[in-house]
């Protein structure tokens, strides 16, 4: 379960960074659309939140420990929405750059989550 | 692009942001990661783990004066960018020469390998951006 959520939300965050560097390759802002993709991203980092503290609480022990994957799944939850913050303040495709950029950071992030609770 | 009146001493405009989430992103990982390290099992490798909270610090210190902005703001954070790049050659020769001193990684193990290299080429980068913010004179000169 948690790794299907970490394999689709590592896809849905390449998608993002591809679709946001395509913005920025064009010399264009981020837009509605680019903020709603951003927001979808950003719920599958909250549901993948979610099911990984509730498989912890059913006793399940991620493989490198508990501290590192809930960290991770913090890291994972923030990313997003910090970058797309950034792309608001900053109106130009330098903006969609770092939206992009959010996507990529958010894609290693779910690597090394699967890695951590071991896949 | 100029539409919006920009400030002289504004650093986090255009390619500055990206500058700054990157570096945000390496304050959230070494400080973390440092922090965990050496809160439970600092015996292990008490210089690598000390060095990479020193690097959180760094990073920590660079992020603040791009997002404050300003002259000096600038000149600070250009010492500070050549004092990460020269602690990252140092740290990643070390590593590489003399890998015993080390039982676990830093962050700025192998020049910062673990991170895609990203340890490396921030502060060239900003090193870039900063020279080329300071205050823009007129003409064709660069």
């Amino acid at each position: 379960m948690l790794n299907a959520l970490t394999l689709v939300t590592g896809v849905a965050a390449l998608l993002l960074a591809a679709w946001c560097g395509w913005a920025a390759y064009r010399d264009q802002p981020t837009k509605d659309w680019h903020f709603i993709g951003m927001a979808v991203v950003s719920l599958l980092a909250v549901v993948q939140l979610v099911v990984g503290i509730v498989q912890l609480a059913r006793g399940e022990k991620p493989a490198q420990g508990t501290t590192i994957f809930v960290a991770y799944l913090l890291g994972a939850f923030a990313c997003v929405p910090a970058a797309g913050l950034m792309s608001l303040a900053e109106r130009t495709r330098w903006g969609s750059v770092t939206a992009a950029a959010g996507g990529v950071v958010l894609a290693v992030l779910e690597v090394r989550l699967y890695d951590i609770w071991g896949g | 692009m100029t539409a919006v009146e920009e400030k002289p001493g504004r650093l986090i405009s255009g390619p500055g942001m990206l500058l700054v989430w990157f570096y945000g992103v390496m304050v959230v990982g070494a400080v973390s990661r440092s922090a965990y390290q050496i809160a439970t099992d600092f015996g292990r490798a008490p210089l690598a783990y000390s060095l990479s909270a020193v690097a959180g610090l760094v990073y920590g210190f660079i992020t603040y004066t791009l997002v404050r902005g300003g002259e000096t703001a600038r000149r600070v954070a250009l010492v500070c960018c050549a004092a990460e790049l020269a602690g990252v050659l140092i740290v990643g020769t070390w590593t590489v020469v003399e890998p015993s001193a080390f039982p676990d990684a830093t962050v700025w193990s192998d020049y910062g390998m673990g991170y895609v290299f990203i340890p490396v080429l921030l502060p060239l980068t900003a090193l870039y951006w900063l020279r080329r913010s300071a205050v823009r004179r007129p003409g064709p000169e660069a």
